[in-house]
């Protein structure tokens, strides 16, 4: 079976049809920008990440590489602020919140087409809030709809149907539709920011796509017709090779500069860079913390995104002496942060004081500190029995994950200077996927280790309810107080009461002192010098409309 | 000759059946869950029990293995756990770039490595035969994955001469039939794209042709001059023949046989390095992907690819054989 | 005849040959005048006695990394006086782990041929004796034997390698069993094909017409006689032993340690160095390509020096 190109040629050929008549239609429309209408600009932006999408249909996807696509093709009734997680207008102008936190109406933008030429109204809307709710149960699982199970708690089937937020969506005009929550959901505005909850044609839906297939991310629509709202149409991919998207001429807002943008998986990041080096790509995410200096130097952009992540050290306390508060904050004392971050991290990027980064909701600055002191935390030991205990500490191999660019070498510099304070460390390292996950999180059967998470978008329960929000075989500890503050303060309806909840947990979790926060890697985007208009976000909203290449 | 071969296919009906039970139980047998290797960091146990019980990892294995076993039959090897991709077609999409890259790595192995190894023969104990067999040994004993990064660091990345990775410049707006890029480039008459597919191929199929140059080199210079020293080249040389058509009629065609061996040996063994050669050129390839496979426990993708990749070895060795038994008829009857 | 070997490096044995206790001293003598042979001697000397007294070679203890905070992702220090050869990615002395490094890939090297060694002319010989025996039986258990040989041949040497390391984890047991396993089929073919070329030999139709039984011409005469290239190959496989073990760790299956002390794991970590220390590849990817050269050529010399025809 293989891919042929005149199927595809044909394909695109309809599609530059409908195209071509459908601005014919709309030629009248203010058109204020007319020159990416052809003469300006053009190009391919060639861009690289460092995996494969895994599907095109953004519902069914959890990663960063189908987000990275969903965001050129598609839009979410609610957008992102340029340098923020914070929620901005989107497909959605405004939206209004009933004083309950039960029902929510948005405002749409007026005379957007999905770019098969179906309009995008206010029935739209509530075909893509119903599809996801009546999701088949074949479907209904954390490995096609990871995001929706998890925020809106359950689908109109199934066994969590009980627990489901969504109730209904209506249409109240044309432009207007109005969300009913069964349950408060202070998150939700945040979430519609989300790729996962894009905006998709009802009409491509209805063609091409097949929600109780086996498996939905093979679908024709899946591999080969996403249909959205944004700046750029799919047009080909060549599964493990590239992916193409070509400009959409008669999208609503700034139309896109350059006429194709072309995607390639390229895993490993020095690869990454070398190619931007010798000019076979134009961008590429995730530069490695040794490539940063070098390609700065070599006249290279590097742009960084604001941290949305953490890297920690947990530890383990069904292992002993793990268990013992002494030697937990032994061990914070040991760790010199300044110094893990120097040999592992790119620059500029700094020491956690708590288990999220500054961004977040509920960060706040007053909680219990650990210094970096060798001498205290050689005493704290004495004081713990534990003088020259032997502690295995592990740590994952072949991975490179935002929050943890280069674990091999962040376990190094652990490693020594938790030595420095007489304690004997046993390293064990597995592979990542699974072996290692599978370790940490599945059994008791590890001791120290390293772990993070990357926040989706900007809710707190996000980073500390994933953590912390029961007994785990990650932590081994049984904390019934600080399992409900994180329930309540998951239930609470709106943001501003959340956000003194948070701050109290966050100091309750410093007391506790389950691990030690690390850091919060700052993730660089590599780009030639010919790129202009790339705008880097912290949640990687980033639309490639306004991006030039000379 | 033809039963021979007949018997020899024949005998590899067993192998394979065996090895995929062999399979079967080794990719069972790895540690890891593939539910968790599908599910990533935050997997919860009721999704994890969820993807289990969809793909039938909780039956008993005998019944996995028959419903493998039927499906198999029916010419049904699964999709991929991790893309849902079917494993042909994914198969089906990857092999080329292989074979793009093993021929390439031959081609310049066998038109580099029997010429010099039949001048090194003519001039023994020369500079240039001195030169052909120390060069050789070199070629032998650099590792595969070494000599690549050496390559890829001297050329691609300080010189800028050669691509870097991949198999073709993505700003390249090529028309793939075959997904034989440079073939493809020829039959659609974007020659351009030929042209880049081919300069890509370069540096891998250098790192990767490197190892079975020095075996044919070596193979060849052996070979020129037993041959050489045999009776029937002095005859020919008392009789007064010129030395071109000595060296064209009897010395060229009796040593080949042998190289001919040696070089379908190597177009099998291709494939190891293939698997080290894909990885550093970011070459998206049945290498590289059989390599991901394994660390992502991806049980259908690991059972095809190997039995593929074993169809395929195994029929090269046959062909390897049955050239042997045109030399050498005692081989018939083992 | 077989179908000749499966190692990567395809030196391929010749299994025929007159055999004889004057074969060896005729081959120690040739070995002693070949200068091949005393270059690959020398280097192997060299590297085993390296491996030896490692610790006498160095201050620091392999693995250490008690200058982690002196390397940064940028700045890698070169050589000083404290480090002859400078520090590594991880802040270890790169002298103390090239002479450790030698260690641990003699000691792979040698144990993971051992194992193909042993397992594998243990399956040659239970195939090619029991072959040379004849008989329903006989054929019968070097049938079984044989297809068991040839589904692992099915699949390429690496791959088998690296499926096996997959299975039994990151230690070093796993990187032993997994080189020695891919080396199996190669002495079982080898030593079954040269019993069986023996068993057709003159002396042993004539040991047989004596009436000699058949089961002692097998243990006695055709098994001695049938070591000699088996001896050549596993020489020759140290040395793809040795590459093959820095494969594995390239591809990610070597030991847990990221600091310890192996020559493969060394390369790989100091990829992404490369542009600010390209040392930290170089020297231990030569000294792969070196220490197979010697092993290469004694293997050589050896395999000339027992070689009937050179004898002419």
């Amino acid at each position: 079976m293989k891919r042929s190109r005149r199927f595809r040629s044909s394909a695109a050929l309809l599609a530059a049809t409908a195209l071509a008549l459908s601005s014919c239609a709309e030629s009248q429309r203010d058109d204020s920008d007319d020159e990416s209408d052809g003469s300006g600009g053009g190009g391919t932006f060639v861009f690289a990440g460092s995996a494969e999408p895994v599907s095109l249909d953004p519902f069914f996807a959890s990663d960063g590489e189908s987000f990275r696509v969903a965001r050129q093709i598609f839009e979410g009734l609610v957008s992102t602020e340029e340098d923020s997680a914070d929620p901005a207008p989107g497909l959605a102008e405004t939206w209004e919140v009933a004083d309950d936190g039960l029902s929510y109406t948005f405002n749409l933008r007026e005379g957007v087409t999905f770019q098969d030429d179906t309009p995008f109204d206010a029935e739209a809307v509530c075909y893509n809030f119903d599809r996801w709710y009546n999701m088949p149960e074949s479907a209904q699982n954390d490995e096609y709809t990871y995001y929706y199970g998890t925020l809106f708690r359950g689908f109109a089937t199934g066994d969590r149907k009980d627990a489901a937020v969504f109730d209904s969506c209506t249409a109240d005009d044309e432009l207007t539709a109005t969300i009913k929550l069964k349950a408060p959901f202070a998150g939700f505005i945040s979430a519609m920011s989300m790729p996962a909850f894009s905006m998709q044609s009802p009409t491509a839906l209805e063609k091409w796509q097949d929600d109780g297939a086996n498996n939905p991310r093979t679908t024709d629509y899946s591999t080969a017709h996403p249909v959205g709202t944004g700046p750029f149409v799919f047009d080909s991919w060549e599964r493990g090779d590239r992916l193409t998207l070509k400009r959409y001429d008669d999208y609503w807002g700034e139309k896109a500069i350059i006429d194709t943008a072309v995607i390639v998986p390229i895993d490993d990041s020095k690869a990454r860079a070398d190619a931007l080096r010798n000019g076979e790509i134009d961008a590429f995410d995730l530069v490695g913390p040794a490539d940063v200096g070098p390609l700065e130097s070599e006249g290279f952009q590097i742009q960084n995104r604001e941290p949305f992540n953490i890297l920690y050290l947990g530890m383990n306390q069904k292992q002993a002496p793990l268990d013992d508060l002494k030697v937990r904050q032994a061990i914070a004392h040991a760790i010199d942060k300044e110094a893990v971050i120097s040999a592992s991290m790119p620059e500029g990027t700094q020491p956690a004081l708590e288990f999220i980064p500054p961004t977040v909701n509920g960060y706040t600055e007053d909680v219990a500190t650990y210094d970096y002191d060798p001498d205290r935390a050689r005493d704290l030991l004495e004081q713990a029995g534990a003088e020259g205990a032997t502690i295995e500490f592990n740590y994952p191999t072949g991975v490179s994950r935002p929050y943890m660019p280069q674990p091999e070498d962040t376990f190094n510099v652990i490693r020594s200077q938790l030595a420095e304070v007489g304690l004997k460390i046993k390293p064990t390292a597995d592979v990542w996927d699974p072996d290692y996950l599978e370790k940490i999180q599945g059994t008791s059967d590890h001791g120290i280790h390293l772990l993070g998470w990357t926040g989706d978008y900007n809710d707190t329960d996000n980073f500390l309810g994933v953590f912390f929000g029961g007994e785990s075989s990650e932590w081994g500890f049984d904390n019934p107080e600080l399992f409900d503050a994180l329930r309540e303060a998951r239930g609470l309806p709106t943001v501003e009461e959340q956000t003194p909840a948070y701050e109290e947990i966050n100091k309750m979790v410093m007391d506790f002192l389950p691990g030690v926060p690390i850091a919060s890697p700052v993730p660089s985007l590599g780009l030639s010098p010919d790129v202009s208009g790339y705008e880097a976000s912290p949640v990687q909203n980033e639309v490639w409309n306004t991006v030039s290449i000379d | 000759m033809l039963r021979f071969a007949l018997r020899r296919v024949g005998l590899m009906v067993p192998v394979l059946l065996g090895l995929s039970l062999l399979l079967f139980m080794w990719v069972r047998a790895l540690p890891g869950d593939p539910a968790r290797a599908l599910l990533g960091e935050r997997a919860t146990p009721e999704g994890l029990a969820r993807v289990t019980e969809a793909y039938g990892f909780d039956r008993p294995l005998w019944e996995q293995y028959v419903t493998y076993l039927g499906a198999l039959l029916q010419g049904d090897f699964g999709n991929s756990i991790k893309t849902g991709q079917p494993v042909v077609s994914s198969f089906a999409d990857r092999f080329p770039a292989t074979v793009e890259l093993g021929l390439s790595a031959l081609l310049f192995a066998v038109l580099l490595g029997v010429p010099l190894g039949y001048l090194a023969a003519r001039h023994q104990g020369r500079w240039l035969d001195t030169l052909a067999v120390s060069g050789s040994l070199l070629g032998v004993v650099t590792p595969v994955f070494f000599l690549a990064i050496l390559l890829k660091l001297v050329f691609a990345d300080t010189l800028h001469w050669l691509p870097t990775v991949g198999r073709q410049d993505a700003r390249i707006d090529a028309t793939h039939i075959t997904n034989f890029y440079i073939l493809d480039g020829v039959l659609t008459g974007e020659y351009d794209a030929a042209w880049d597919a081919a300069v890509h191929l370069v540096l891998p199929a250098l790192a990767l042709g490197t190892i079975p140059l020095a075996i044919i080199v070596r193979i060849t210079r052996a070979s020129v001059a037993e041959v050489l020293h045999e009776d029937y080249v002095r005859t020919a040389e008392a009789k007064g023949l010129a030395a071109r058509t000595i060296s064209r009629r009897h010395v060229l065609r009796n040593a080949m046989l042998p190289v001919a061996t040696t070089i379908g040996l190597q177009a099998g063994l291709l494939f190891s390095g293939a698997v080290l050669t894909e990885t550093v050129f970011g070459i998206n390839g049945v290498g590289q992907y059989l390599f991901t496979a394994i660390s992502q426990r991806d049980y259908p993708v690991l059972q095809g690819y190997i039995l593929f990749i074993a169809v395929i070895y195994s029929l090269i060795n046959l062909l390897v054989d049955l050239s042997y038994g045109l030399i050498d008829p005692r081989v018939r009857t083992p | 005849m077989s179908t000749p070997s499966n190692t990567p490096l395809a030196l391929v044995v010749e299994a025929d040959g007159a055999p004889g206790v004057s074969l060896w001293r005729g081959a120690a003598h040739r070995l002693l005048r070949s200068p091949v042979a005393l270059l690959g001697a020398a280097i192997v000397l060299a590297f085993v006695v390296v491996a030896a007294i490692a610790p006498l070679l160095t201050p620091y203890e392999p693995g250490s990394t008690q200058w982690a905070g002196e390397v940064s992702t940028s700045s890698v220090p070169g050589p000083s006086d404290d480090h002859l050869l400078g520090l590594d990615r991880f802040g270890s002395d790169m002298w103390t782990q090239m002479v450790f490094g030698a260690r641990q890939s003699l000691i792979y090297g040698v144990l993971s041929t051992a194992v193909g060694l042993t397992v594998g002319a243990a399956l040659g010989a239970l195939a090619g004796g029991f072959g040379a025996l004849g008989g329903r039986v006989g054929r019968w258990i070097d049938t079984a034997v044989m297809r068991l040989v040839d589904i692992m041949l099915s699949v390429p040497s690496l791959l088998l390698a690296v499926s096996i390391a997959a299975i039994l984890g990151q230690n070093a047991y796993a990187v032993i069993i997994a080189i020695g396993a891919a080396q199996v089929p190669i002495f079982a073919r080898l030593l079954r094909g040269s019993m069986l070329g023996q068993g057709r030999a003159e002396y042993v139709v004539a040991a047989g017409a004596l009436g000699i039984r058949k089961r002692r011409i097998v243990v006695s005469h055709i098994l001695p006689n049938s070591v000699g290239p088996t001896i050549v190959q596993a020489t020759l496989n140290l040395a793809t032993a040795i590459i093959e073990v820095a494969a594995l760790s390239f591809l990610g299956l070597g030991t847990a340690d990221p600091a310890v002390a192996e020559w493969g794991r060394m390369l790989v970590a100091a990829q992404d160095r490369f542009d600010a220390a390209p040392r930290l590849a170089l020297l231990p990817g030569t000294a792969i390509a070196v220490t197979a050269l010697g092993f290469t050529l004694i293997g050589e010399a050896l395999r000339e020096a027992l070689d009937p025809r050179t004898r002419r």
